[in-house]
């Protein structure tokens, strides 16, 4: 019953001094928006950041040629050429959790159509390089094992290659040249925009992975086998009998190096995810020491205002206000204060937020747990801060404060 | 007739540097229920420190009060609050009246703090507020008011808990001749209707309406005299 009515005098006396609340408000405000917002920035980044690693494929590993030793010498990575398409198939055949096994060679060619020209990487894969790399078709289809199994030389082309060897034309059924040789175009990939190391992903021609390494490469070996697991608790023992079974077909001795290593894409998204939340955290603390700072606002407000009606609460005392009725007034309005001002603040940050991501071309993720943290955090400072203020007042002696003038 | 006041052996002591101050210097005092008492007394007498005490406000340093025969001199903040909450009543002599509150609820505050529910309370209010004729500006703010109006609802506020003794500070102080009239004739009525009124005033005019008249001086109760009496208070 006097809880409410305290609740009532509270208002009241925020509504006396609109001005004056709106200002006090306004550290809140801004303290809370901003920690909304630079929490979605950073929850933004570590979104584009997890997102282009999966987009690679989720529990991918890579499977790469490693660098040869001769007599202590050891060349770049990759320069041995003992993975093979047959390691491939061996590894979808006689390892279990494997979902799909996509093997790859590259090169860089120079791409013609009719009088226009493009450098571009051609890719030799297999179809199943579709799943593992979560690709789409926009326009046409793409090869079978059956163009894998006869070398045919079919194409399929990114979206960045389409638009400037063609145009406006439809690609599919034309006929490019790779390496003086007629590529027929089957299909065009969907747009997947730029990977997160900042790379064309739609500037690629794929082409049969055996027609790249005997009628493009002049090769047998392949550039890197990725395996997709079936399942992430997997990855450890999928890796380890890859590495058991690949050393077997190598034929490398006990103790000897591997001539291949094996790269596991999911610790590479723990380690960027941890990176980034930290960024997330630093981002939002900053913008949490705003909130202190509305806080300390609070407090010399209240404190002048205690000051400014002492003699109120003289006349509440006298007729009868208990020092805790008095403590509750005050604590009440601050933590108004900071109420009404993590509100708006959560109005304001979530547009921010909005407008960031619409108009900067900046993923941002408004998370609910920063909108309920930043919120909790303001109503914690607008009781921390407003206590002393409110003891002050509920301390007052009623002779004294009634003869303030 | 009952005690309503019993004071014996008052003391209040002040710390001034070194040197101890004493305000109240051994006071007894005994009023009834029903009494109209003036208190008056030179400024520095002692007088305010005594009314102080006597609505709770400030406890004695040495001797005891009991109030309503409860002893309250050694009570804490809170449980005085609620003394002066259902017990006493103050009028002042600048109203005090919260500038924002309407008269209503002016004289509805008491009764908040004491936890009454809103439609018990506004009648309460209400209820006063008729007793000095001012229902009909219930809705008004204590500045679209006159002096007496204000001090009326002061009254209204200080008598809506039906407290045991209606201490009024110069009530008549900011007030012209007319007014004062007015608020001594409701403190006439009250009194007449059963309430202990206990005035503080320097005007012997105004002392003239209560029954009974003490004199303060130096910290002690020197003059005492009850109506009839042939004693005329000289407070210089």
């Amino acid at each position: 019953m006097l809880f409410t009515e305290l609740l009532k005098m509270a208002a009241l006396s925020l509504v006396a001094n609109k001005m004056r609340t709106l200002l006090t408000m306004l550290g809140i405000i801004i303290g809370v928006a901003a920690v909304i917002a630079m929490v979605s920035v950073g929850m933004g980044v570590k979104k584009n950041v997890v997102d282009s690693i999966s987009r690679l494929g989720s529990n991918m590993l890579v499977i790469m040629s490693g660098s040869s030793n001769r007599g202590g010498m050891r060349g770049a990575a990759g320069s041995v050429t003992t993975l093979t398409y047959a390691d491939a198939e061996a590894i979808k055949d006689k390892i279990k959790y494997v979902a799909h096994v996509s093997p790859t060679v590259q090169g860089s060619y120079q791409v013609v159509y009719g009088h226009e020209n493009w450098n571009t990487t051609v890719t030799g894969v297999i179809p199943e390089y579709v799943s593992v790399q979560s690709l789409e078709v926009q326009n046409g289809l793409f090869f079978g094992e059956h163009d894998v199994d006869v070398r045919n030389r079919v194409a399929v082309i990114g979206a960045t290659v389409a638009t400037n060897l063609f145009d406006s034309v439809n690609p599919v059924g034309k006929k490019i040249r790779i390496g003086n040789a007629p590529y027929t175009i089957i299909g065009v990939l969907k747009s997947k925009g730029q990977s997160a190391g900042g790379q064309d992903q739609d500037d690629v021609v794929l082409i049969p992975l055996t027609t790249a390494q005997e009628r493009l490469l002049g090769i047998t070996h392949v550039r890197s086998i990725n395996v997709q697991v079936t399942d992430a608790d997997k990855m450890n023992e999928v890796q380890s009998n890859i590495e058991k079974l690949l050393r077997q077909r190598h034929r490398i001795r006990a103790g000897a190096e591997d001539d291949f290593n094996v790269r596991n894409l999911t610790s590479i998204m723990e380690t960027m995810s941890s990176t980034t939340t930290m960024i997330t955290l630093l981002l939002g603390s900053i913008a949490g020491i705003s909130l202190i700072v509305g806080g300390i606002g609070i407090m010399n407000i209240m404190m002048v205002s205690v000051t400014e009606r002492t003699r109120e609460i003289g006349i509440r005392k006298a007729i009868g206000a208990t020092y805790n009725s008095i403590m509750m007034q005050f604590l009440i309005e601050s933590t108004m204060i900071s109420i009404i001002g993590g509100l708006i603040g959560i109005v304001i940050g979530v547009g921010v937020a909005q407008a960031i991501s619409k108009f900067g071309n900046f993923t941002t993720v408004i998370s609910g747990l920063s909108i309920a943290a930043s919120f909790g955090f303001s109503l914690f400072v607008g009781i921390f801060f407003g206590m002393l203020p409110a003891r002050k007042a509920a301390r007052l002696d009623p002779i004294d404060a009634l003869r303030y003038e | 007739m009952s005690n309503v006041v019993t004071i014996t052996g008052v003391k209040k002591l002040y710390k001034m540097g070194s040197e101890t101050v004493a305000a109240l210097n051994g006071v007894d005092l005994k009023i009834d229920a029903g009494e109209f008492v003036a208190l008056m007394g030179p400024s520095g007498s002692g007088k305010s420190t005594l009314m102080n005490i006597l609505g709770c406000l400030d406890r004695p340093t040495v001797g005891s009060y009991k109030l309503l025969g409860q002893e309250v001199s050694g009570l804490g903040d809170d449980e005085l609050a609620r003394i002066r909450n259902k017990t006493i009543g103050f009028v002042f002599q600048n109203f005090n009246l919260l500038p924002k509150l309407t008269s209503l609820e002016n004289v509805a505050l008491p009764a908040v703090y004491a936890g009454i529910g809103s439609s018990k309370r506004l009648e309460l209010a209400m209820a006063a507020l008729k007793k000095v004729s001012l229902d009909d500006r219930a809705q008004h703010l204590p500045s679209e008011l006159s002096g007496g109006q204000r001090q009326r609802v002061a009254i209204a506020r200080a008598i809506a808990m039906h407290p045991a003794i209606l201490m009024a500070d110069e009530p008549t102080g900011n007030l012209d001749t007319k007014s004062t009239g007015e608020i001594m004739q409701i403190f006439r009525d009250l009194h007449a209707a059963g309430s202990t009124i206990i005035l503080v005033t320097h005007e012997p005019d105004i002392a003239q309406a209560a029954d009974r008249q003490i004199l303060v001086k130096d910290g002690q109760i020197t003059k005492d005299i009850s109506r009839g009496s042939d004693e005329i208070i000289d407070i210089v």
